[in-house]
């Protein structure tokens, strides 16, 4: 039996990859991911990838933290230390709208760029599992998982006929850094 | 990609002819992955006794307090939020080049966003030291935030202004960190991958494990998205509650409804200035000439123009509202402005701010490097002495003509403020060589579409209009670092 895990095929172009994720699909065989240097736009429709769910996440947390500083400067202000200032309102709504824009701006930016990297997997320090490690300078590149799926050879004829430069088999998940 | 396309009129955003997405690492990486040149340490060495002379003066001011300023008991403030006012505006268009033109696709941020977000980190930070340094005993700048403490129920005012700005900054700062930081993490993997060892570990850990997969791009972009969507009010927020600190006192010339926007626009006007200084140097000592054209620093030039008119707008506004208010005391601050004692930094500011950005309407100016960036320093010059104005000449002569004074800084007043330059330029040197100062990912991002040699191979296709080609070829001479010569052929 081949120890090849993931088939890579390793494209130059990015046109040339979507070219290959076409191929691939026609020939129903099933892609593992794709790795690129840069966002190539209208790949996720074709991988049938739904869009993302943060802006619920930024929303969210936009509303939390806008009520938390709210809420906050009412207390202060108006229950538990409320200053008369010639007769002035205690609660001034006007002066409570700085202070609550940018803790609702502050919160949706941490509370939805946390969520990223937690969704993502992303944190400091993670073993990078890379591929290849020209994906992250100037390869564009397909993974498909090998195992149980159609003659490796087909689906090295396949990438070659989209363009691929190189096509690899790896038998080990991650190359670079384990 | 694909489904990019793009009009052959417009002027390329990365020029050459032979680049490929290898070549975009390779370049921009150059001065990351290599020693230093001459002119690097050069600009270090000079920025570091910069730096040291800022320690030495601070640290002189928390040793003997604030009267080591040039302060008295009638102009309270002076250098101190003169400089701060000064930094935050500088940092307004890194904000400014990241979010509002990513929100209005403007791809020609793209090489240039990295820069200048950095700038901005770097600017609040010399702008939140001087909050620090004036408030005579730093380490009470915990009172400004409101925590449980052992007097009970005192908590910060939050109807005054300065807590808004506390607010203000601090938000502006960690959330520009946090975009600058999350659109670095391709970058930093892309240096990861390159580099062996040590280097090899510490950007590994500084790439928080990015690989690159389709999903994680998608979220990225998603991220980006909506950074910019809440940075945009958030830059406009921050200057605007700035500006408050001056406009809801009562005192003449700062108690003024058009303050902010006019600080807006100030801040927009001085930060693209200072994105010019930076980035005009750097194209060329980084030999980042492709990916910051001609284009980039023209439509900068443009912006500058642009905010230079509003604010030469605002300070006639203020003139012609102290006269219509018929209020004696505003009158009296702006003739004082005008023609006391102060003329000199009055005259400064307006020549600086509102007729020298004037010559940008000329092409050849805006196109001509050495001229473009005096101007951008000009502005900068200008643009300290509207804060200084704006400062002290309203607080040398208020209500009480027996309290009348002069403010007449020391040395420590000077070094702090030189002092900062320093700090600055030193933070951005070493930024330049550690991290990319292009982002990469995006420059790669418009490389098949509006490139020159993208454009190049539309026009070698022949499916373009002829007037278009001719337009696009008439118009090669621009493109500083391209001979027209060879699309001779074409």
């Amino acid at each position: 039996m081949s120890s090849t895990k993931y088939i890579l095929g390793i494209f130059d172009d990015p046109d040339d990859l979507m070219h290959g994720i076409d191929k691939l699909q026609k020939n129903s065989v099933p892609i593992y991911d794709v790795y690129s240097p840069c966002p190539i736009h209208g790949i996720d429709a074709k991988l049938g990838i739904k869009d993302s769910r943060l802006g619920y996440a930024a929303f969210m947390f936009g509303c939390l933290g806008g009520t938390i500083m709210f809420s906050m400067v009412y207390y202060m202000l108006v229950h538990d230390w409320p200053i008369n200032i010639g007769g002035k309102n205690f609660f001034a709504i006007p002066d409570f709208v700085p202070v609550t824009f940018e803790w609702t701006v502050l919160w949706t930016a941490f509370g939805m760029t946390f969520t990223f990297f937690f969704a993502t997997h992303l944190f400091p320090g993670r073993a990078p599992r890379v591929m290849d490690l020209r994906a992250t300078n100037d390869k564009f590149i397909i993974a498909i998982d090998a195992r149980g799926n159609t003659p490796n050879a087909d689906i090295d004829s396949i990438l070659k006929e989209a363009g691929a430069v190189e096509v690899k088999h790896n038998d080990r998940k991650y190359v670079s850094y384990e | 990609m694909s489904s990019h396309s793009e009009s052959i009129i417009r002027e390329p955003l990365i020029t050459g002819e032979n680049i490929t997405y290898g070549q975009i690492t390779d370049d921009v990486l150059r001065p990351v992955e290599n020693m230093p040149g001459k002119a690097w340490w050069i600009g270090f060495s000079v920025a570091s006794l910069g730096a040291l002379l800022w320690v030495v003066a601070i640290s002189y001011t928390f040793w003997f307090g604030i009267g080591a300023w040039g302060l008295n008991k009638t102009v309270g403030w002076a250098w101190d939020i003169t400089g701060f006012v000064w930094w935050v505006g500088i940092g307004h268009a890194g904000t400014l080049i990241s979010a509002v033109l990513l929100l209005f696709r403007q791809n020609w941020r793209n090489s240039i966003n990295r820069s200048a977000e950095a700038m901005t980190i770097f600017a609040v930070i010399c702008a939140a030291t001087y909050i620090g340094a004036h408030m005579g005993r730093p380490w009470m700048a915990v009172y400004s935030l409101p925590l449980p403490n052992q007097y009970g129920s005192l908590w910060v005012n939050w109807n005054s202004p300065l807590i808004w700005d506390v607010f203000a900054i601090s938000t502006y700062f960690s959330v520009s960190l946090v975009f600058w930081y999350t659109g670095l993490l391709p970058d930093i993997a892309t240096i990861r991958d390159r580099a062996t060892g040590l280097r090899r570990r510490i950007y590994s850990v500084m790439s928080f494990g990015w690989t690159g997969s389709v999903k994680t791009w998608q979220r990225f972009e998603t991220v980006s998205l909506i950074l910019a969507g809440i940075s945009t009010p958030l830059v406009l927020s921050v200057h605007t509650i700035v500006s408050m600190d001056f406009a809801t006192s009562l005192e003449p010339g700062w108690h003024t409804t058009i303050f902010p926007p006019y600080f807006v626009a100030g801040a927009i006007f001085s930060g693209f200035a200072m994105v010019q200084t930076l980035l005009l140097v750097a194209r060329k000592v980084l030999g980042l000439e492709n990916y910051i054209t001609m284009f980039h620093i023209e439509s900068m030039n443009k912006i500058i123009l642009l905010t230079g008119s509003i604010v030469g707008v605002a300070y006639l506004t203020e003139l012609f509202i102290a006269f219509y208010s018929q209020a004696e005391y505003e009158q009296y601050a702006f003739m004082n402005r005008i023609s006391g004692p102060y003329w000199w930094a009055y005259w400064s500011m307006m020549t600086c701010n509102v007729i020298t950005p004037q010559l940008f309407w000329f092409k050849k100016i805006r196109t001509n490097i050495p001229l473009a960036w005096t101007l951008s320093i000009v502005v900068n010059i200008g643009m300290w002495f509207e804060r200084f104005v704006i400062i002290v000449t309203s607080l040398h002569r208020d209500y009480i003509p027996s309290s009348w004074a002069m403010f007449y800084p020391t040395w420590v007043d000077v070094s702090i403020f030189i002092g900062s330059i320093g700090l600055f330029f030193t933070m951005f040197l070493l930024f330049v060589r550690v991290l990319p100062s292009v982002a990469m990912a995006e420059v790669k991002l418009i490389l098949k579409s509006s490139s020159e040699q993208a454009k190049r191979k539309l026009l070698e296709s022949g499916h373009v209009e002829p007037a278009e080609a001719e337009f696009y070829i008439n118009s090669l001479g621009k493109f500083d670092s391209v001979e027209q010569s060879s699309y001779e052929k074409v």
